[in-house]
Order: C-alpha cells, then sequence, then structure tokens
C-alpha cells in the first residue's frame, strides 16, 4: 500500500528535554491511523511536527514520498486538541477566513461552507458570532474548517472531546466517509473503543519514543497470549479446575452465560493447537463457550507501556 | 504574500469593527474638545472678568486722569463722598471693591497708606495692576519734585536687540526656537501616544487568540512570524484611520461648531498684552519669523517623521507582540510592561530635561540614537537641526534594531502561542530563544 506521509527520524528538544527522539511512522494512504500514548508522551509535538509548526531538530517529513513544503498545508486539514474560534467574528465570515488561508479561494470556498451548513442542517448560523454559539455548535464548525479544503491528509487530536454521543456519532460517520472518499486520517486520542472502531493502522508513542506500529490486527496477533476463555459444564467443577491447574496456566474468567458453569480462561503452550484443548477438554467436560482470548487496543496500550517502563 | 494580505486585512476590519473603537473614534475629539472648551471657559472666567471698584481719592498727587477705564477693569469716582459713606454705599453692590487713597500729599508717603477695601481678598494680578498704576503716577512726580528732566529720561531709556544670525549669515528670530521645540515636541508625544495605545493593541489581539485558543489552526495554514506581522501592520492601520479621523473631525468642529456654539478659543487680548505683542513683533519681526517658518526643513521633518512613527511603532509593537504571546492573560503581562514603558517614558523625559536646554549636545544626540529612545528624542531635534547624518544613522539603527525585535519576538511569539496555562519567567524566556 502507498505510503502517504511518512517521518523518518524525527529529533526534537525542548532544551534539556526531548519530546521526540528518532520518531518514524508511516501513514499509509486512505487509511484511519491512531497514533496513541500516554499524556505527554509527544503526540501532539509529532502532529505540529507534521503540522510544519514546530520545526523538528533533524530528521524529515515526507508527504506523498516528497519532503515536506511549506505549501503542502493546503493539503494537510488539522484539527488540534486545543481548539477555538475568534469569538467576536460572524462564523460565516470566519470559516471563509480560514479556509483562504488555506488557499481556497473565496468563492469557491463559500460555494463549499454551502453544501457543508446544508448537510448538518446549520445554515442559520452564518450570521452568528462564535459566542452565541454552545461548545458543541463550534466544535462542528471547527471540524468544517479542517475538512473545506478537502485535504489529503487529515489529522485529528481527540476529535470526539465535548461532543454529546450523537454529534460525536455524526463526526465518526463523517470521518468514514472521508476515508472512503480516499482520504488519509491522523487520530489521535485516548479513547480506545474508538481506536478499535476506527484505526487500521496504529502507532504507539511513549515517552519521546515510538514503542509500536503496524497494523491492528497485526499487532493484536503479535499480543494475543493464546489463551482461551472456556465455559465447561461438569459434575465435579473442582476436580476439573484442579486438573486443569496442573497442566495449563488457567484464571477465573468472567462472562455471562445461562448455566453455572466453570468458567476459566486457559492459556496454552504457542506451540500448543486450539484443536488438541478441545479434544482434550471435552473428554472431561461439556464444553458451552470457547472463544479465543484477542487483546484488546486498551490492553496492548497498557502493555505495551508497562513494558518500556522496564 | 497573499496570506498576509488576509491576515492584515481581517486584524484591520476586527479592529475597527470593535465596538470600543467606534465609541472611541467617535467620543474622542468630544471628548478633547470638551476638554479645550471647559479650559477656554475656566481661564477666561478667572482672568479675562471684567471687574469695577470704586475709589475715594482725598490726595491731590492723583485726579482721575490715573483712573481711567480699561477693558478688565471699571473705575467709579466717589472721591465726593467720606470713606465711611462710601464703603457703606459700596458693600453691597456686586462691585469687586474700594480703593482709598486718604488725604496725604507727600510723595514717598502717600503710597503705603492707601487702602482697598473687598469681601474677598483681591487677586494678586488685580493689586498688581493698581499698584503699577499708582506707582507710575507717583514716580513722574517724584522726578518732577527732584527737577529731573523727564524728556532727558525717556530719551535715555535704550533698547538692546541681539541680532541672531548663523555662521552662513542667515539672519534668525528668537521665537522661531520655540515653534521649533512645539513642533518637535508634538511629534515626538504622538509616537509615544501611538505606540502605547495601538501597540497593547496588538498584544491585547495575540492574547485573544491563545486564550480563543485559536491559533494552533492558524499557525497550521501560516507561519507565526506572518501572522505576528500581520497583526503590527493590520493594527497599526486601524490607528492610522482612527488618528486622521480624529484630525478630520476635530478640525471641523474646532472651525465650525465652536464658533457656531459662540466658544472663543483664542485668549482675549488685554490692552498690556497687545502692547507686549506690538513689542514682540516690533523687535523680531513678523516677516523674518514667517519666512523662516517656511524655510523650515518641512520634507526633512514629515519624511523623517513618517519613517521614525513606523521604525518606532514596528519596534515597540513586535515587543508587544512578544509579551502577548508568553502570557494567558492581560493580568499576568504586568511583569513584562516595565521594559516598554521605561524607554518610553525617557525619551519623553530627555526631550523635556535635554533636548530643550541643549538639542545638540551629547546627551541629547546619544538618546537620539539609541533605538529605543531615538524615534521620540529625535523627533523633538530635527526642526532644531539635527545635522542630516545624524538622522540617516539613527534611522538605520532603528530599522535595524527592529529587525533583531523582529527576530527575537518571532522566537518567543513561535514558542510562546502555543504554552498555555503558564506564566514565564524571564529565565524561561532566555530558553525559549533557544527551542
Amino acid at each position: 500500500m502507498n505510503q502517504l506521509l511518512q517521518t523518518e527520524n524525527i529529533i526534537k528538544k525542548f532544551g534539556d528535554f526531548t519530546a521526540l527522539n528518532e520518531v518514524s511512522i508511516s501513514v499509509p494512504e486512505a487509511s484511519i491511523f491512531g497514533l496513541l500514548g500516554p499524556n505527554g508522551a509527544g503526540k501532539t509535538t509529532l502532529i505540529r511536527v507534521i503540522n510544519q509548526i514546530t520545526l523538528p531538530d533533524s530528521g524529515q517529513v515526507l508527504l506523498d514520498g516528497k519532503s515536506l513544503q511549506l505549501d503542502d498545508v493546503q493539503h494537510i486539514g488539522y484539527l488540534p486538541e486545543e481548539r477555538g474560534l475568534y469569538k467576536s467574528m460572524k462564523v460565516g465570515e470566519q470559516v471563509l477566513y480560514l479556509a483562504q488561508l488555506k488557499g481556497l479561494s473565496r468563492n469557491e470556498a463559500r460555494k463549499r461552507l454551502k453544501y457543508w451548513f446544508d448537510k448538518f442542517d446549520i445554515g442559520d448560523w452564518w450570521g452568528k458570532k462564535v459566542q452565541e454559539l454552545s461548545k458543541g455548535m463550534a466544535q462542528k464548525i471547527q471540524f468544517i474548517v479542517t475538512v473545506l479544503h478537502e485535504p489529503k491528509l487529515l489529522i485529528f487530536d481527540e476529535p470526539f472531546s465535548g461532543f454529546d454521543p450523537i454529534n460525536a456519532n455524526l463526526i465518526k460517520d463523517e470521518i468514514l466517509e472521508l476515508r472512503d472518499k480516499g482520504a488519509t486520517i491522523i487520530f489521535s486520542t485516548h479513547r480506545m473503543e474508538s481506536v478499535e472502531e476506527l484505526c487500521e493502522h496504529i502507532a504507539l508513542i511513549d515517552k519521546a519514543n515510538k514503542i509500536l506500529d503496524g497494523n491492528l490486527q497485526d499487532i493484536k496477533r503479535q499480543f494475543k497470549t493464546n489463551t482461551f476463555e472456556v465455559g465447561m459444564h461438569t459434575s465435579d467443577s473442582n476436580g476439573l479446575q484442579k486438573e486443569l491447574a496442573s497442566k495449563f496456566d488457567i484464571s477465573k474468567a468472567n462472562f455471562k452465560s445461562l448455566e453455572d458453569d466453570l468458567k476459566l480462561n486457559i492459556q496454552i503452550e504457542p506451540n500448543d493447537s486450539a484443536k488438541d484443548l478441545i479434544s482434550y477438554l471435552s473428554e472431561k467436560a461439556e464444553i458451552n463457550h470457547f472463544v479465543e482470548v484477542i487483546p484488546s487496543a486498551s490492553e496492548i496500550f497498557i502493555r505495551a507501556v508497562e513494558n518500556n517502563k522496564k | 504574500m497573499e496570506k498576509l494580505k488576509l491576515i492584515i486585512v481581517r486584524e484591520f476590519l476586527a479592529k475597527v469593527r470593535n465596538k470600543t473603537f467606534i465609541v472611541m473614534t467617535i467620543l474622542g475629539p468630544l471628548l478633547m474638545l470638551g476638554m479645550i472648551a471647559l479650559m477656554t471657559f475656566i481661564t477666561k472666567s478667572s482672568i479675562d472678568k471684567a471687574r469695577t471698584i470704586s475709589y475715594v481719592n482725598k490726595s491731590e498727587l492723583f485726579s482721575s486722569e490715573q483712573f481711567k477705564n480699561t477693558e478688565s477693569l471699571k473705575f467709579i469716582d466717589l472721591s465726593h463722598l467720606n470713606i465711611e459713606t462710601a464703603t457703606v454705599t459700596v458693600k453691597d453692590t456686586d462691585q469687586y471693591g474700594l480703593l482709598y487713597i486718604p488725604n496725604n500729599n507727600v510723595i514717598n508717603e502717600v503710597g503705603t497708606k492707601i487702602q482697598f477695601f473687598s469681601n474677598e481678598s483681591p487677586s494678586v494680578i488685580f493689586t498688581e495692576k493698581i499698584e503699577r498704576r499708582l506707582n507710575k503716577r507717583l514716580g513722574l512726580l517724584k522726578m518732577k519734585e527732584l527737577n529731573v528732566d523727564i524728556e532727558k529720561v525717556e530719551a535715555s531709556k535704550i533698547r538692546s536687540e541681539i541680532q541672531l544670525q548663523n555662521f552662513e549669515g542667515e539672519e534668525t528670530s528668537k521665537f522661531i526656537n520655540e515653534i521649533k521645540l512645539v513642533i518637535g515636541t508634538i511629534a515626538g508625544y504622538f509616537i509615544m501616544l501611538f505606540i502605547l495605545i495601538y501597540g497593547a493593541m496588538v498584544m491585547r489581539s495575540v492574547i485573544e487568540e491563545k486564550t480563543s485558543r485559536i491559533i494552533e489552526v492558524i499557525v497550521s495554514s501560516v507561519k507565526p512570524f506572518q501572522l505576528m506581522l500581520g497583526k503590527v501592520l493590520g493594527t497599526a492601520g486601524a490607528g492610522i484611520l482612527q488618528f486622521i479621523i480624529w484630525g478630520v473631525v476635530l478640525s471641523i468642529l474646532y472651525l465650525f461648531l465652536l464658533p457656531a456654539l459662540g466658544i472663543n478659543t483664542s485668549p482675549q487680548v488685554s490692552q498690556e498684552q497687545l502692547e507686549m505683542a506690538k513689542e514682540i513683533a516690533a523687535n523680531s519681526k513678523i516677516e523674518l519669523l514667517i519666512q523662516e517658518l517656511w524655510q523650515l526643513p518641512i520634507a526633512t521633518i514629515l519624511i523623517s517623521f513618517l519613517l521614525f512613527f513606523i521604525g518606532g511603532f514596528l519596534l515597540y509593537s513586535s515587543l508587544y507582540a512578544a509579551i502577548g504571546a508568553a502570557v494567558d492573560n492581560e493580568t499576568d503581562t504586568q511583569q513584562f510592561m516595565m521594559p516598554v514603558i521605561m524607554p518610553l517614558m525617557l525619551g519623553i523625559y530627555v526631550g523635556f530635561a535635554v533636548v530643550i536646554n541643549d538639542p545638540h549636545g551629547t546627551l541629547a544626540t546619544t538618546f537620539s540614537m539609541i533605538p529605543f529612545t531615538s524615534p521620540i528624542v529625535m523627533m523633538m531635534r530635527i526642526p532644531l537641526g539635527a545635522p542630516l547624518w545624524q538622522i540617516v544613522v539613527s534611522l538605520v539603527l532603528l530599522f535595524l534594531t527592529f529587525l533583531g525585535m523582529i527576530w527575537f519576538a518571532a522566537k518567543i511569539y513561535r514558542v510562546g502561542i502555543l504554552m498555555y496555562g503558564k506564566k514565564p519567567s524571564y529565565k524561561e524566556l532566555y530558553k525559549w530563544l533557544k527551542y
């Protein structure tokens, strides 16, 4: 797959503090890329480097394989985490101004703005001042400002904060639609369920270093522990549990079931197969439930960060 | 370039559409004019009030000759009454008071016996006026008594007048220097005022972008330097517009409205002032004055005013922009304001204390070279004839410093606009320079 954006060995120091230490990521075209990491890990600095707001000490950013130029701002749309609008400026005028700064002509911007206003059904906001809008309303305007110039690369930093569930869904659908139209999206968030839902690729940054990146499915495969969640029906629960404990790593599992089953997480050796486990277990008890435990993005996040501490 | 234009226009419109700006633009001239009218009114009513007094003259040394009415002073002769009756008569009128010259015909004595009765204690100016009249008469009589030839005395009055010339042999008049000084002072003061008002406006506009959190969106589209420059230029445009409106409105009001309201702002000329003016005119040769006014290097003054004005404003407003970027709200700006205000005040102070006495001395020359004070001090010196090479050097220094300052300010600005929730110290600002 073609890589739309690549950063190569980005280093950025603020005085003695290293914000980014040789960070290289590559973002495939027309996909959603999750940029994850704990607070203060360096995500925002990396995003600012990509936006040419902060200049890196060394390393380079490639857009479409070419070194990033000043003019490339028109190909990038950025919704920062710390975002706002001019309070005393009227909505329409303000969006036109910001779109023109991104290189759109006034007429073109007006045309596209009308499309978005109709889409979000907010046509009557044109002449309103921003200070009259609610926080959620202002967020919608900011979203429009980010996408109006139809950039190839969109960067959303915590896009859902401040939205109610309905509007968050609206924005999520818009993001997916933009991807389907060919836009590449970098998505930075702490909400792991949206990472799970949206991101095909992720990179995890911790303490200025990239500690993990790649396709989310591959990473999950990499992080899986050959653990299976099993529900069994038997008359001698205790005896079976003891027997299993002597052969495998087991722990209590929690899931809903109709019967009062023995619920366990059973970890097998990497070389053993699930098939063998099933045939072994089916001799001992009636299997009602058998699922491979796939690590969630949240678990991967926590484990990767924990490992990095060591 | 296209983006810079967009920013300038937005900043300009944002300022001009602001309610405070509109109100101040309208109210400014009215307030100023009101002040002028009030001041004129107060001055006129206290100094030029026409007064009427009565007098009782019992001395043969004085006659009605000495009590001729003038515009500001009217006399009523009550010499036929005795002083007790006269006192009673005058007391309940609105006359200013009663002058009593007792029956004493000794020239050296009578002057100390004269009394003035009034309800309130009379003003110093008033008593001096009366005393001058009396002294003139008594002095004349004394000269007669001493057999002094009055005509000879008059003839012996010699008036010397130093003719001022420069080494090129051009004649100059004394009063032109004062006019030059006034021109310089107004120019310097104007520059300071403009920097203070509109520099702070630049700062507030930077702070607004930080607090509203729009800054990061903007700097992802344009370079922080462009944004800062656009802000400074847009604000300057709004400021110049405001000053032009004030100028036009003020002149219109001054020329048409005030006379229509019957307020005369030119001071009423009294007899004595008129005499003085005549003397001045005779001595200083009005034509020479006008001629010299025309010979003032008007082109030099205007061009250098424009350049110093622009240079000074750019220098200071980039500093203001850096301060705005460094802080989160206006209350935090206090600690950084000193370095901005101090040189401005110093410039004005040096202007008044030094330039007036010694316009081309070492001190004045030095301060007219230092970029932070030069817009003010040099502007005061130029009408007094600062050498061209000094003006050029001062301007070059000013604009070089501006370039250095905007580099420095851009560094602070670039880092500062993305720093939230911290109140930085000078030490931290220094660190930002290295980021």
